[in-house]
């Protein structure tokens, strides 16, 4: 009865009630979408940095993570890299030497990563061959002396073109510094200018060659697994496979990246709290006309024996219930849009730049787990209840006989 | 049988620096099955005592004892129980939630009460019926004449089963057939089903119909007279 009262009661100033309603939903609405845009931004800026570039687990000489010096090395890594492939869940393995150089043209230098990679293996880690620009040439597949694929940022920073030639130096395995030209004969371009920056790739082998290392040497082994692996289980195995190696999973290696998308679900909490908070005023507000307009009612309610808890629990109930559409409607719409942007995406144009530098994509795929909508019923629940409490108080404080008497 | 007795009863209101003494010394029987008005000017006094009854209001001297229960002793929850369970009120006007048809106004105190649903249903048709809407029983109030809200009124204070009525003006608001129409419903509830009523009124036609009429004046009895 109290709880029959109370939702018909909601709909007795239809167009008060619709434009808080109105309000509630929309508020919601532009919380929950865009907390679905963040979390869709992080999940793939996480995605694209594990797959443009440092992989879910990379395995290293623990001095050479310290100093970058290419004598920390992995001796043996072929053998290595079999028994690795051998644990269950791992997909894929590149072995990379890797060394500390410098990049320069006519125009400048800069420091850079040289990674010597086996092309084929390496296009089973990264994505890197994915992100060869239109018309920029080809992912090791040009013929040509030396090649070497670097970034468009970094040819811009250069002043170099396709089939410019780009001087590398770096350290040989005899502590000598060598100064070679390589051709670029592909240009890439991720979402992660930092990275993108910093890193070239080459043949391992012209690599090895020119350094002096054996091709069975190497600083880096980067390792993707499975979807539904572990990736906690594969680090410890491989940990057993060898204990003097420092193997690190993609949370290990960027914590921030990490810890990023931790912060986002609590961000995300406290900025739908904070709507919240925003539209439980707009809600007391209501309710209070709400009880205002009722005094005779309520003093009525009370005059025939209503108890004062009872009343309470009225217009507790007319809150919730109003809160609660409004929270329905809202969440219901936000569902089918995030459900619907999943699908196509979100291009920010002209927020691309800003974008980048954090290592975001620019097209952001909106997602949101399910569970956070049981959370926002519970807490859209506990503002009405938190939003009824002072109206229904002012409701309890009315005296029946002067409710009667009274001109409202 | 007496069911309410009246004691010494005064109230004052402190209004500012001014004290209004509506109500002064007024001493009262009422018996089961009474059918009486109180009349008077306006400002005499007449809710003040009837709110005084019905518990609605605190004497500030005196007492009231219903039905052998000294109603000045009951805390604020237990009162609210004791009206619910003991008084049916019609009042002037808002009388009625406006959200509920007329049947589950009526139904919504013996809901109070904790009736099964079916002995809510069932006494609540019977009840419109005797007041003469039994083809109404699901209009909401808004679409009923004031007349007819009302007799909602009366349907829904004998759902309780009180011990007795108090209406303050029940047909102020009325028009002179409407008020007839009520005044012989109450008065056929009081004689076919011995209800007691004890309502205040300004209408000469009202008082006709009445069996005892208290005349107040100044907060003070001026006669009591039972025809
Ligand atoms: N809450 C109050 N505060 C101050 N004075 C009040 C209050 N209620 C009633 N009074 C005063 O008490 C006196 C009696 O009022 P009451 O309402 O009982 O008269 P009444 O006989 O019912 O009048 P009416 O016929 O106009 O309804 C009046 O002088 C009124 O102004
Ligand atoms: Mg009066």
């Amino acid at each position: 009865m109290l709880l029959s009262i109370a939702w018909k009661n909601v709909w007795r100033n239809k167009l008060r009630s619709l434009i808080v309603i109105i309000a509630i939903s929309l508020g919601l609405v532009g919380g929950i979408f865009s907390a679905a845009v963040m979390k869709g931004a992080a999940k793939d800026g996480v995605r694209g940095m594990i797959d443009n570039y440092i992989s879910e687990i990379q395995i290293h000489q623990p001095l050479f993570k310290l100093n970058n010096e290419t004598k920390y090395h992995i001796k043996n890594s072929n053998e290595f890299e079999k028994n690795i492939k051998n644990i269950e869940g791992v997909k894929s393995v590149s072995s990379r030497l890797k060394v500390t150089g410098m990049a320069s043209s006519a125009n400048s230098a800069v420091g850079v990563s040289i990674n010597g990679i086996n092309p084929e293996q390496e296009k089973l880690v990264t994505t890197i061959y994915k992100n060869i620009l239109d018309s920029s040439g080809t992912y090791f597949e040009t013929k040509s002396r030396n090649p070497a694929i670097i970034s468009k940022r970094l040819a811009e920073k250069l002043k170099l073109r396709l089939r410019s030639k780009i001087i590398l130096t770096f350290p040989t395995s005899d502590g000598s510094q060598i100064e070679t030209a390589f051709k670029i004969i592909g240009v890439f371009k991720t979402t992660n200018s930092t990275y993108d920056k910093l890193n070239i790739y080459v043949n391992k082998s012209d690599l090895a060659r020119l350094t002096g290392y054996s091709e069975d040497v190497s600083q880096e082994i980067a390792i993707r697994i499975n979807k539904e692996a572990s990736i906690d289980s594969i680090k410890s195995k491989i940990s057993k496979n060898d204990s003097t190696l420092l193997v690190e999973t993609w949370k290990d290696l960027v914590p921030t990246l990490a810890m990023s998308s931790g912060i986002m679900d609590q961000m995300i909490l406290v900025f739908l709290i904070i709507i919240l908070m925003a539209l439980g005023f707009g809600i007391v507000n209501t309710m209070l006309m709400v009880v205002l307009e009722r005094i005779k009612e309520i003093g009525m309610l009370m005059a025939v024996g209503m108890s004062k808890i009872r009343i309470f629990f009225m217009i507790m109930f007319e809150t919730i219930f109003l809160s609660l559409v409004g929270g329905v409607i809202g969440m219901s719409i936000s569902a089918v849009l995030i459900g619907y942007y999943n699908i196509n995406g979100i291009t920010f144009s002209g927020l691309d730049e800003a974008f980048e530098k954090f290592g975001y994509p620019t097209t952001i795929y909106p997602e949101l787990e399910p569970t956070v909508y049981f959370t926002l019923s519970f807490l859209i629940i506990l503002t009405g209840i938190i939003a009824s409490i002072y109206p229904a108080r002012k409701a309890l404080k009315l005296n029946p006989v002067e409710a009667l008497r009274s001109d409202a | 049988m007496k069911i309410i007795e009246v004691k010494n009863l005064n109230k004052i209101y402190h209004e500012g620096e001014i004290n209004v003494h509506a109500v002064r010394g007024i001493d009262l029987v009422i018996e089961q099955g009474e059918f009486t008005a109180i009349v008077g000017p306006s400002g005499s006094g007449k809710t003040t005592l009837l709110n005084m009854i019905g518990g609605l209001d605190n004497p500030t001297e005196g007492e009231i004892v219903i039905d052998e229960i000294n109603i000045g002793n009951l805390k604020s929850s237990q009162l609210t129980d004791f009206r619910m369970k003991n008084i049916g009120f019609v009042f002037q006007a808002y009388n009625l939630i406006p959200v509920l048809t007329a049947k589950e106004n009526v139904e919504f105190i013996m809901h109070l009460q904790g009736k099964s649903k079916k002995e809510r249903a069932d006494r609540a048709i019977q009840l419109l019926e005797e007041v003469g809407l039994g083809e109404r029983v699901n209009s909401r109030p808004s679409k009923l004449s004031g007349g007819q809200q009302q007799r909602v009124a009366v349907a829904r204070a004998l759902a309780s089963k009180p011990k007795f009525i108090l209406a303050d003006e029940p047909t102020a608001n009325l028009d002179s057939e409407s008020t007839a129409n009520l005044l012989d419903i109450m008065e056929k509830l009081n004689r076919e089903e011995n209800i007691t009523f004890i309502f205040s009124t300004h209408d000469a036609r009202v008082v006709n119909k009445a069996r005892r009429v208290i005349t107040i004046d100044d907060g003070k009895i001026m006669s009591d007279i039972t025809k």
